[in-house]
């Protein structure tokens, strides 16, 4: 039987997410034996016609070339995986949704007529289904490696969806919010990182969005308890997950407390 | 050779992000190259606007995945001039440690897995390990020596967590960092023999008159720090920056390009800091580079991936060289207060100088940004290459000469998400209709 083949496609974003495929060194070429790499334009000049039956996507959508580029990808996919916070919500460069576009584009360009985007970044299970989700700024490569090897097993990928504060426990860290009064939003955020922030004396900035029924509102008021004012909460929840429900709800929420309480 | 000719290439392989090549021969001559940038526009400049000064670093390394600290450098480094802070000591050395991770990374992906495939006939690094399962692996492991330094010094490899504006949240102990040192004395050992076999590839003959580009420091090869100087009488601040560069918007890119006033086209990268700076390579460094037959100034920008290698070598021995000086410092960071002013920062990322400017209010919230990243400052130089590379070999079939001008392109490891913030190509021959 041929081996499976994977393709890896780029849209709006850093090249950092499909570069932790590139950053599995010891790895890449045991994979390279068990999958045939069939699109992956970064790493290969080659391109072998599809469909293919695993494909990674990075990226949001951002212009209508794009928007039309996705269908077709998912078109020539059997199982498509979302990768990274740009894919998964729409990443930093989501903070345009809240934004006048027309506006940014004169700030950035000195002739915005050049320039054709839409107004909004989009993740991409906005526009076609996605059969897996895989979170963070950047993904971590051990969670890649998890989903490709659950795919190349016909198994559902082992991917934790509790919060950081389960990892900072695991990694025996002492609560940076409770010891050190940092704020954090390690209790919000889902596990896949590592806890890596609390890990290194400083709070959780979300890179991997907001964990499974994340209560934010609660957080919220322990923040608030530290002196961060909902100026501050706006921009903690409008990061790389800006546009994740949870965390755009909450940014909203303090967004609007601001406006009724007075300019920030 | 006369008659229309046309070859398109939808996207370039092996460079990093989207952009695209249109070149147009007319009766055998070269009429137009066009080297443009479709990634699309993320606006990090304008959603910078209104916020903290301190989240400059985090967001800005993801304009690029591949060089995030040369984007945390360049914003903690502008933000400290604003405030007038003074990082230097053990918090100093640090961060020429983790620049030296990001360069071995990088370099070490570019040369092995980017650019090396094709000096050797091949489409990728996978299908290179047929031939040459040692040497790929010998490039994997290399590459991760790179990001180990990423690791224990930032946390982890792609967009590291542990960078602030006046210097870290938490500082590594001397045991974390001496962790590194047995595999940093093997690194040491592969870079040289990285060096030897990039010098073994056939190089076209090209000799370019570039207007070479980088910081150079006094004492030291250039990583955060420095005058920005060049080959042709540039000598300037940092903060003068825009007094001497300009950036232009054209239609066919997303990117803008960037020129020296009254010259035009310049060259930023590992060619301008070797051929700047060399005598402030390490002595193995030098002798190294000199064995590789490069002089002290290096014209053909093909022999790039030689230089790089040499900046590979260079960095293994200063993170040895930092590692074994290594006293960690009393505090992490450097306390300071934010002030209403402007601030500029430019630091060496691994393809060139990348200048960050920033004005901040009284409450330490960002007014207004600018980044000029290294592939946008290289573009006209590309296309430049481009011209002299299709000129010399304009009788070759269409194929080779396609693999010739990716190459070609792929000589300044172009980032292009960082550029704008695809690569298609297209050669179209034909003959003037009169």
């Amino acid at each position: 039987m041929a081996a499976p083949t994977l393709a890896v496609y780029k849209f709006a974003s850093c090249d950092g997410c499909q570069l932790s495929l590139l950053d599995l060194e010891d790895e890449l070429l045991a994979i390279a034996e068990v999958i045939q790499i069939a699109n992956f334009p970064e790493a290969s000049r080659e391109v072998v016609d599809g469909p293919y039956d695993l494909t990674l996507v990075e990226g949001s959508i951002t212009t209508a070339h794009d928007a039309r580029r996705i269908v077709e990808v998912r078109k020539q996919s059997r199982f498509l995986v979302a990768i990274g916070a740009c894919a998964t919500a729409g990443g930093i460069q989501a903070l345009r949704n809240w934004a006048d576009v027309a506006e940014f584009t004169r700030v950035v360009y000195a002739n915005p007529q050049y320039i054709n985007t839409l107004s909004t970044s989009q993740p991409i299970s906005e526009l076609v289904p996605v059969d897996f989700e895989l979170r963070g700024c950047p993904i971590d490569k051990g969670q890649l490696l998890e989903v490709v090897t659950a795919f190349l097993q016909g198994r559902k990928p082992d991917i934790p969806t509790y919060s950081v504060c389960v990892e900072c426990k695991l990694r025996g860290n002492p609560c940076v919010m409770v010891a050190k009064g940092i704020p954090c939003l390690g209790p919000v955020t889902q596990a896949g990182c590592g806890a890596i922030c609390p890990s290194f004396h400083r709070g959780c900035y979300g890179c991997f969005g907001p964990m499974e029924s994340a209560n934010t509102e609660s957080l919220a008021s322990w923040w608030k308890q530290l002196g961060v004012e909902d100026a501050g909460l706006v921009d903690a929840f409008r990061g790389f997950n800006a546009w994740a429900s949870a965390f755009r709800e909450a940014s909203d929420r303090h967004e609007a407390a601001i406006e009724i309480g007075g300019p920030r | 050779m006369n008659g229309l000719r046309q070859i398109a290439v939808d996207y370039l392989a092996r460079v990093e992000g989207e952009g695209s090549l249109k070149v147009t021969v007319v009766d055998g001559q070269v009429d137009d190259v066009q080297f443009s940038i479709f990634e699309p526009p993320r606006f990090f400049e304008a959603f910078l606007r209104g916020r903290q000064h301190t989240e400059a670093p985090d967001i800005t390394a993801r304009i690029c995945g591949i060089c995030p600290i040369a984007y945390q450098m360049s914003a903690v480094h502008a933000m400290e001039s604003a405030f007038g802070v003074e990082v230097g000591g053990a918090l100093r050395e640090l961060r020429r440690l983790i620049y030296c991770g990001e360069w071995i990374e990088s370099h070490t992906l570019h040369v092995y897995l980017l650019h090396a495939p094709g000096f050797l006939g091949s489409p990728s690094a996978v299908h290179m390990a047929k031939d040459h399962r040692d040497v790929v692996e010998q490039g994997l492991r290399l590459k991760k020596v790179g990001n180990e330094i990423m690791r224990v010094v930032g946390g982890r490899e792609i967009h590291p967590i542990n960078v602030r504006v006046g210097g870290f949240y938490r500082v590594p102990t001397r045991r974390e960092l001496e962790a590194l040192v047995p595999e940093l004395e093997w690194a040491r050992d592969a870079a040289e023999r990285t060096i030897r076999f990039v010098a073994g590839f056939h190089y076209p003959d090209v000799e370019q008159d570039f207007e070479l580009v980088s910081l150079s420091h006094p004492d030291e090869y250039p990583f955060n720090e420095g005058r920005i100087v060049s080959n042709k009488g540039l000598d300037i601040a940092v903060s003068e920056f825009n007094d001497h560069f300009t950036e232009e918007h054209v239609a066919r890119s997303n990117a803008l390009h960037s020129r020296i006033k009254g010259r035009g086209a310049y060259h930023v990268g590992p060619l301008a800091r070797y051929g700047l700076n060399f005598e402030k390579l390490t002595p193995r460094a030098r002798d190294l580079a000199v064995e590789a037959g490069l002089g002290p100034v290096v014209r053909n920008p093909f022999q790039s991936i030689i230089v790089r290698s040499v900046e590979v070598l260079y960095a293994v021995e200063e993170a040895l060289r930092i590692i074994d000086s290594y006293t960690p410092p009393e505090e992490p960071c450097v306390a300071y207060r934010p002030r209403a002013a402007v601030g500029h920062g430019a630091s060496e990322a691994p393809r060139g100088m990348l200048y960050h400017r920033y004005a901040i209010d009284d409450d330490g919230r960002i007014l207004d940004a600018q980044i000029t990243p290294p592939t946008a400052q290289n573009q006209l130089t590309i296309e430049d290459d481009l011209r002299v590379v299709l000129e010399q070999h304009i009788d070759l079939p269409d194929d080779e000469l396609q693999w010739l001008l990716e190459q070609t392109i792929r000589n300044y490891d172009p980032c292009i998400s960082c550029a704008t913030h695809f690569l298609d190509l297209q050669i179209e021959r034909k003959e003037r209709t009169t």
